[in-house]
């Protein structure tokens, strides 16, 4: 097992698995993707109180745990970087900032759009949206800190120490709306007894689930080959590639 | 029938945008990588054919 970590951390050999898996990620990311999207769309029946609006909540909600589970795995690689300076952890660090990004803004701009036609309004300064706002500036401020520092090792342990003091906003985040009165929901799904969520639409938010996580490793594959080849560029096993082809 | 969907009991107006905005942020995740990769590879094997034997990169 070690082992097996210890190869995957070198970078060719990651590249080269990682290009391998790319086709395969994206068949099944295709077929979570569509079946999600048609009990979502077609099958679940519209909610009684929310009517057809509800419907947001198959991408804003897996858009907004994701948007969690990014940053997890953004921090959980700071430590790697900071304790073993793995390379490979500095890699997926920076490649997961964009796409953590990508999906806080599509939390917040589809609860927006969710907000509107329910709430009355785009936008309230609550714990949970505010929280959720702050997070898409981490994510922001990773990526400029990256982009900042030309030394990329440095960068990276710079951009270390900041994912991982940023996780505190983590648990903010999800027990905001337990913590302060809100004007955003509940937990229908994550709560302990039965969740409150009727089958017909808790599969294809699940599904949907699922195929973003398939997604975030499938671009988070694509985009670490980018870096890896960009950092790694005179390196020998990449002037071999560059050659053999 | 068609039309009764994409109305989305008059909550089109929401409902699609969200799709909509999905959509084109997740493809340009996808998308702007991969061209990235593609033109580093190209670059790359342009300098190894122009530089021969040379080992490093004249830049760095």
């Amino acid at each position: 097992m070690f082992l097996w970590f210890h190869k995957l951390g070198s970078p060719p050999h990651f590249y080269r698995i990682a290009g391998r898996w790319i086709p395969w990620l994206l068949a099944i990311f295709a077929v979570l993707l569509l079946s999600g999207l048609y009990g979502g769309l077609f099958v679940a029946p519209p909610d009684y109180q929310q009517g057809e609006s509800y419907r947001i909540i198959f991408i804003h909600v897996p858009s907004a745990w994701m948007s969690l589970f990014i940053y997890v795995v953004m921090a959980f690689c700071g430590v790697v970087v900071l304790v073993w300076r793995m390379k490979l952890a500095e890699v997926v660090l920076i490649s997961s900032a964009p796409i953590g990004a990508s999906f806080t803004f599509l939390a917040l701009a589809t609860g927006s759009l969710w907000g509107k036609p329910m709430w009355g309004t785009w936008w309230v300064w609550d714990a949970r949206l505010t929280s959720e706002l702050i997070l898409l500036f981490l994510y922001l401020g990773v990526i400029g800190l990256h982009n900042a520092i030309d030394d990329k090792r440095i960068a990276s342990r710079a951009v270390a120490i900041l994912a991982i003091v940023g996780v505190v906003n983590i648990p903010i985040i999800h027990y905001s709306v337990e913590w302060w009165h809100s004007l955003h929901q509940g937990p229908t799904v994550t709560k302990f007894d039965k969740p409150s969520i009727h089958l017909s639409m808790l599969i294809p938010l699940l599904l949907m689930a699922l195929a973003f996580k398939v997604y975030y490793v499938l671009t988070l594959f694509q985009s670490s080959r980018a870096e890896l080849l960009k950092r790694e560029r005179n390196s020998k096993w990449v002037e071999e590639l560059s050659r053999g082809q | 029938m068609m039309s009764e969907f994409l109305n989305m009991g008059g909550y089109a107006a929401y409902v699609w945008p969200s799709y909509g905005l999905a959509a084109v942020v997740l493809w340009l995740n996808w998308y702007l990588p991969r061209r990235q990769h593609e033109q580093l590879l190209l670059r790359l094997k342009r300098q190894h054919r122009d530089t021969g034997e040379q080992k490093h990169d004249p830049r760095s």
